[in-house]
């Protein structure tokens, strides 16, 4: 499909009904770009990592440095442009790595039922009745505090909840006729999971991963601002906020335009999750 | 031909354990299905009707179901055999048509993907734009015009008797020996449903396929079908050659089902038949048709026999015990 004829179809007219999730489309689609074009578009791309300017320290906002410097005289624009990179890395990569760990116990609980079911969905459910700062907490005070390892621990509390939609999902998806005629005709239990229900999940399985990027975007930046994320020099968000907030209210550049960062991934995220909600007509 | 039905069903029950206490939903359904032929399981609505088709495919294996009893394909014991066996034979021998065509495709494939999908399942070796070959002339068959627009649709883009088609299609494709279809065409509308049957009647008598259907509409069934059972409250009442139970009907339900239906000729309102389906955890003793029965006698309330009239004519009926060549107790 060439790009005008995106335009033209009946998804994008219903999609396009609603001007907020069209807003959040464009501030996804914006900071995606601007944080894959970070090494081309910043000002001061060296500012990203252990750089150290004191003349030019806690300058506030002017024309050469748009937001402002930070107490080592880094350009926070610059800073914000990449943290968006590792945000947006380490929602990715939790993802990538939670929704096939959630998505296969879930359709297999759902399923066959029985042992399985009871097994796979009361792990899930001591996995979802620890708050999920707590958890991603106690792994990483046990780990290193990497970026790696922030995955890792983001990724463990995650996939429950994958599981659980899943689960739902295949139950009701199972009772279709086209699923029993599937088993009718003798197809394998993996081709009724993975080519009869699976597809069926997908336009809940693209929301709900939509509206999680935020949520885990906000995790990461949870956990940086409490210190147990990304560790500095890494333009983390969250951390740059933690740092700044010493600051207020003289210096109030440093956290504001970081924490304006945040809000606005997260507010972009949700409005398009929003959006794809209505469109595919799921249920979250 | 050998002797060997293809479908031979002996004493099924099925109880399914509940909250109410168990209800007995099958008891001792007896049937035979020979090389093909074209059989009905007639009854209301509730019977067991779909049920039965469920068990017989082995649909049915969740945790609070009981079975027992025999169901022999080809002679041999379904119960016997294993999962992965029980598919196979289901995928290439055993198909089976459903009621409403466009629920039983999947909305999110096209017709092209799906048909390959069984036609390359029953035959491992064929490519796809083989597969496709053949699906594109299946359709043809089925006069779909433009079989290449069909193929490239998703099933909700065509209409329900295109569906149909196509589903019958594809139950036919492999060449089972056996289909089962589950009131194909309900959901339609009358003249779907006709070209439905007929359609039907032609695929399987030219690939030499026994039918079991399933039905609620006798119209269909003398249309239809060679034989018929009548099923109530999953027991079989009656069973004869369709010409045999039309012309003289002997158990009361059967009597009863044909006085329901509304007539052109004759001056008679349709009457109903009194009271509903049993409820299954609390079915009556013996014949569980007594309730309902006109003709009730006390020894209703103890198992009726199983009376053989004839050669292939059975009726469960205390009713025409001294008529009988041949009397089974239950």
């Amino acid at each position: 499909m060439n790009p005008a004829a995106i335009f033209r179809s009946r998804g994008w007219y219903k999609f396009s009904r609603n001007k907020l999730s069209v807003f959040g489309l464009v501030l996804v689609i914006g900071f995606v770009s601007v944080a894959f074009l970070a090494p081309f578009i910043t000002p001061y791309p060296e500012h990203a990592g252990p750089f150290v300017d004191f003349d030019n320290a806690t300058k506030p906002p002017s024309l050469a440095h748009w937001f402002g410097t930070d107490v080592i005289g880094r350009d926070i624009l610059s800073r914000v442009v990449f943290g968006y990179r590792i945000s947006l890395e380490l929602a990715f990569i939790v993802l990538i790595i939670a929704v096939p760990t959630g998505v296969i116990p879930g359709l297999i609980a759902g399923y066959f039922g029985g042992w399985w079911e009871t097994v796979i969905m009361r792990v899930t459910d001591v996995f979802l009745s620890v708050p999920p700062l707590v958890l991603a907490l106690a792994i990483m005070g046990f780990l290193e505090p990497t970026l790696t390892n922030a995955m890792i621990a983001i990724s463990a509390m995650w996939w429950p909840w994958y599981t659980r939609l899943l689960y739902n999902l295949t139950r009701q998806l199972k009772n279709e006729d086209y699923v029993t005629a599937a088993e009718v005709v003798g197809a394998p239990h993996w081709h009724v999971l993975l080519r009869e229900i699976l597809p069926n999940c997908v336009p809940s399985l693209l929301t709900k991963m939509t509206l999680d990027m935020s949520f885990v975007i906000l995790l990461a930046a949870g956990l940086g601002f409490l210190g147990l994320g990304v560790q500095p020099p890494t333009p983390e968000l969250g951390s740059m906020v933690a740092e700044g907030a010493n600051y207020l209210p003289s210096l109030w550049w440093l956290p504001v335009f970081s924490g304006l960062a945040i809000l606005i991934a997260v507010l972009g995220f949700n409005l398009l999750g929003d959006g794809l909600r209505d469109l595919l007509d799921v249920d979250i | 031909m050998t002797d060997v039905p293809l479908l031979q069903v002996e004493d099924l029950n099925l109880k399914f354990h509940l909250f109410e206490g168990v209800s007995h939903v099958l008891d001792g359904v007896e049937m035979q299905v020979r090389k093909g032929e074209r059989v009905a399981l007639v009854g209301e609505s509730g019977c067991g009707k779909s049920v039965f088709v469920r068990t017989v495919l082995g649909l049915l294996n969740r945790r609070n179901v009981e079975v027992s009893g025999e169901i022999r394909y080809h002679g041999e014991d379904l119960f016997g055999l294993s999962d992965g066996q029980r598919r196979d034979l289901r995928g290439r021998k055993i198909t089976m048509i459903f009621q409403d065509p466009v629920a039983a495709l999947n909305p999110v494939f096209t017709i092209a993907d799906q048909m390959t999908e069984v036609i390359r399942r029953g035959n491992p070796k064929c490519r796809s734009a083989e597969a496709l070959d053949i699906a594109r002339q299946a359709l043809l068959q089925v006069s779909i015009d433009e079989p290449d627009r069909v193929l490239k649709s998703y099933p909700f883009q065509l209409s329900g008797g295109m569906n149909q088609r196509v589903i019958i299609t594809m139950a036919l494709i492999n060449r089972p020996e056996l289909v089962l279809a589950d009131e194909p065409g309900t959901s339609l509308d009358v003249t779907v449903q006709e070209q439905t049957l007929r359609l039907m009647t032609r695929l399987t008598q030219d690939a030499g396929a026994a039918v079991l259907l399933i039905a609620h509409n006798l119209g269909v069934v003398r249309e239809f079908a060679e034989r018929v059972y009548v099923m109530y409250a999953g027991t079989i009442v009656e069973e004869g050659t369709v010409e045999e139970v039309f012309r003289d009907p002997l158990h009361p339900y059967t009597k009863a089902l044909f006085a329901a239906v509304p007539r052109l000729t004759g001056g008679a309102m349709p009457r109903a038949i009194e009271g509903m389906v049993p409820d299954y955890t609390r079915a009556p003793e013996g014949c569980r048709f007594h309730p309902r029965c006109p003709h009730a006698t006390e020894r209703c309330k103890v198992p009726p026999p199983t009376l053989t009239m004839g050669p292939g004519r059975r009726v469960k009926c205390i009713l025409h015990e001294g008529q009988a060549v041949e009397a089974v107790h239950g």
